[in-house]
């Protein structure tokens, strides 16, 4: 049911065939998949228009590469393109002259609270003295909420007071903002901060709309105030089309220095990634993942390009076989497959050679997504014994040359000839050549079977 | 005209590729797209389609239904020889309509208390709708217990109390960390020996994708059960309206898990439209029965797939 994308563009890309270059005609199709994808994984469907004429701009004309099929060329493209919009690794705080201010904003329900005990836990443990204080007056609770977060992490919190009455969200009338109070409530933490030697103040608020008026003008007062070195965004990952409204609105407001991307510990592919960004221009600081106080992380763009293609971190594993494997063998082989002339153990051991190039199965099968078709291939790959390979390719070394272009003469005799001379089992010789038998058919019905198939269709003994 | 209108078919994934992939799924040869053109009214052009679908993207429909939805709008309006663009919008609304109207069905009356869980993901308004739920019930004059059953996040149980304060709706409780079958429990006892009218569980907000704690929400279902024969009589999944396609995931998993009876749609008061839950409508055919429209205790609407359908085109 879940067919990865990178499926969906080989196919898209059957018909291309050998050499050539990529056309407006051969990757139309392929396009559509990856705007279907995009638009799958939340990305704003103006985004997404952005982005597939800019791919397109870009694919077009390009050599067809030997080492890469189209469709991995396509998603390379496309990789670079995205890692390009969602920039570096930023996993930093801006500090100045203590006490360096973060004033946390977002909409309700975003994750500001639980982000900002995180922030200060990720602080204390790189050596700071975070305070915080919850200026978040109005829904039931909320300052309580930080003060049992405050504790849970040992971290030191300004609470300072409130009327009871005045925690006014909620009620049957609209009530005005209650602006004064939450300025107080900043100015008192500040100078808590300073007496108190934190070097850092963090701001939690409260959750608003980007279109209310009142509270957005609360936010900025807050922001003249507190002079904050950084005004962080905290967005969930589960956002959808909506995420480029707020995040445009919040920071033409406030000017915001980065985001945080919550709940990133479900399967949300977190589309709203690259719409947020590309909107803000701001950078993805951190992630959270889960609702412990240690669930923040830094913000990796190859992997969240990955997520949102649906396609794990396969990115990494085409730049790794494109910089590895042998491009002119490769090319032989194919060319060998394509014209008919079969393929024999000694291509099969040739294959080999090259994924060992590229490490160890497991890790090879560790960079694959962990949904759809893959499900389940990490628990295989912590069972599954790299020496396999090893052993696979002692078989081959034990057969004779004939043997190697000719399978079928391989008798019972022979087979136990070559499980002694390679320190292996019949049952294992068996094994390996059923095996050879299959890919071979699969080349076949192929037809046109280009080498890249090397990953998708090559199974071994023991998988 | 006819180069305007659908473009060659390299160049995008118009409107009318997806359309015709829906409705024929067989290659189409030039003569039929001419045919089709024909059926079109000139005013309707390229780009009057792409707004149609362009609106329909923007409101979190997601690419499926929304394929799907202007499908069957090419069908009706081939058959109609459609008009105008008023026209067509109000066919496109109809459609809407349909899938939304074909999910609803009537809660159920229920003697006794009547217990309703409510669930979703972290953050959507679990919590406040229960609030909301809790004054609209009470101003119909009936009694209402509150189960604090989020045990789990900070000052969850403080939270519901305010709300509980408020409505003049008791909460019953235990200590943070505890379990939260066990408050379930004594709610529904409580209840049960007053016979008081409603029962309304708070749950603590999880991802559908944490097994763990999905289990923990079967496992309170089968405790109301016990308790209380048919219970929990309404399950309902609150979602924020800016949820996009993971909404799908989220009222599957939880169905699953919690047997999930309809919708709650929160945050309709911002920019998002919460078209994701046509996509549920459509796949999972369940209905929504509520919409949060603001923090107030009076900001809890039922759902009126009308007025929503409008919502999207506002
Ligand atoms: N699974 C998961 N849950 C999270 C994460 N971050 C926050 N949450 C949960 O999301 C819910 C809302 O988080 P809060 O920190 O209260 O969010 P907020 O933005 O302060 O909310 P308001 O103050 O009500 O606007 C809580 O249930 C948190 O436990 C995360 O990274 N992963
Ligand atoms: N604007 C708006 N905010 C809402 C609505 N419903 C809930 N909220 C806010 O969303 C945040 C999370 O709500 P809460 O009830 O704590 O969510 P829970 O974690 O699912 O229980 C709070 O700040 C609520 O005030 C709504 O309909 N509109
Ligand atoms: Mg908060
Ligand atoms: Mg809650």
């Amino acid at each position: 049911m879940f067919e990865n994308l990178q499926d969906k563009l080989q196919r898209a890309f059957k018909n291309l065939r050998g050499q050539g270059t990529l056309t407006e005609e051969n990757i139309g199709e392929a396009l559509r998949e990856l705007r279907l994808a995009l638009l799958e994984a939340d990305v704003n469907f103006k985004v997404v228009k952005e982005l597939i004429d800019h791919i397109r701009e870009k694919a077009l004309g390009q050599e067809v590469m030997t080492a890469l099929s189209p469709a991995d060329q396509v998603v390379k493209i496309v990789r670079d393109e995205l890692v390009a919009i969602l920039g570096k690794d930023t996993a930093k705080l801006k500090f100045g002259t203590p006490p360096t201010v973060v004033l946390m904003a977002g909409l309700q329900g975003s994750g500001k609270t639980t982000t900002s005990g995180k922030l200060a836990s990720w602080l204390k443990k790189g050596g700071h003295r975070p305070l915080l204080v919850s200026v978040d007056v109005y829904r039931p609770a909320a300052r309580e909420q930080l003060k049992v977060v405050a504790q849970a992490i040992g971290a030191a919190i300004y609470e300072g007071k409130v009327e009871e009455a005045n925690t006014a969200r909620g009620g049957s009338e609209a009530l005005p903002p209650l602006t004064k109070e939450v300025e107080r409530l900043a100015r008192e933490a500040r100078r808590e901060a300073v007496n108190s030697g934190c070097d850092v103040l963090i701001v939690d608020t409260a959750g608003r709309l980007h279109i209310d008026d009142q509270l957005m003008e609360e936010m900025q007062s807050l922001k003249k105030l507190l002079n904050p070195q950084e005004i962080l965004f905290v967005a969930d990952a589960m956002t959808g089309q909506d995420a480029v409204n707020s995040a445009d609105e919040f920071h033409k407001k406030l000017a915001l220095t980065g985001v945080v991307l919550t709940k990133m510990d479900g399967d949300a592919r977190g589309g709203a990634a690259l719409s947020i960004r590309n909107v803000t221009g701001q950078p993805i600081k951190f992630i959270g993942v889960g609702e412990k106080y240690d669930a923040l992380e830094p913000f990796h763009p190859d992997r969240i390009v990955g997520r949102i293609l649906g396609m794990g971190d396969i990115l990494s594993l085409i730049e790794k076989a494109e910089e590895k494997i042998d491009k002119k063998k490769s090319e032989d082989f194919a060319k060998k497959v394509l014209a008919g002339d079969g393929f024999s153990l000694d291509d099969f051991r040739e294959q080999l050679r090259q994924v060992k190039k590229l490490g160890s199965l497991s890790s090879i099968v560790k960079m694959m997504p962990s949904v759809g078709p893959f499900a389940g291939m990490q628990k295989v790959a912590d069972n599954f014994d790299d020496k396999e390979l090893v052993r696979v390719e002692a078989i081959i070394n034990s057969m004779t040359d004939h043997e190697r272009g000719h399978h079928e003469v391989i008798n019972g005799s022979r087979r136990k000839r070559i499980a002694r001379g390679s320190g292996t089992s019949v049952q294992e010789v068996n094994q390996l050549l059923r095996q050879y038998a299959q890919m071979k058919k699969m080349f076949k019905s192929m037809g046109r079977g280009k080498l890249d198939r090397r990953f998708a269709g090559f199974k071994m003994p023991g998988m | 005209m006819i180069q305007t209108l659908f473009g060659s078919t390299e160049v995008k994934p118009t409107f009318l590729d997806r359309m015709k992939e829906a409705v024929t799924r067989t290659r189409e040869s030039l003569g039929e797209r001419i045919d089709e053109i024909a059926s079109w009214n000139k005013q309707i052009d390229r780009n009057t389609l792409d707004e149609l679908e362009a609106t329909l993207l923007a409101s979190d429909l997601g690419s499926a239904t929304t394929g799907q939805v202007l499908g069957n709008l090419r069908e009706k309006a081939d058959h109609k020889q459609i008009g105008n663009v008023g026209e067509l919008k109000r066919l496109l609304k109809e459609e809407l309509l349909a899938i939304l109207k074909s999910a609803e069905r009537p809660a159920k009356r229920v003697e006794g208390p009547e217990v309703i869980l409510v669930v979703g993901v972290n953050g959507t308004g679990k919590t406040t709708t229960i609030g909301k739920l809790a004054h609209t019930l009470r101003a119909q004059g009936k009694t209402v217990l509150l189960a604090a059953a989020d045990t789990f996040r900070a000052a969850a149980i403080e939270q519901l109390e305010v709300w509980g304060d408020r409505t003049g709706a008791e909460v019953i409780k235990t200590k943070p960390g505890g379990d939260p079958s066990a408050v379930l429990f004594d709610a529904l006892q409580a209840a049960s020996a007053r016979k008081t009218d409603y029962v309304i569980v708070d749950t603590a907000g999880r991802l559908h994708t944490k097994t763990n704690l999905m289990s923990e929400l079967e496992k309170m279902t089968r405790t109301a059960q016990r308790v209380v024969p048919g219970a929990p009589h309404e399950v309902l999944l609150v979602m924020d309206a800016t949820t996009g396609q993971n909404g799908l995931q989220q009222a599957r998993l939880f169905t699953q898990s919690a047997g999930v009876t309809g919708i709650v749609l929160t945050k309709l008061d911002g920019t998002a439209k919460g078209g994701v839950v046509v996509a549920i409508s459509r796949e999972l055919g369940l209905p929504v029965r509520y919409v949060g429209v603001g923090e107030k205790q009076g900001d809890l609407l039922p759902f009126n797939a009308q007025d929503f359908v409008d919502s999207l085109f506002a």
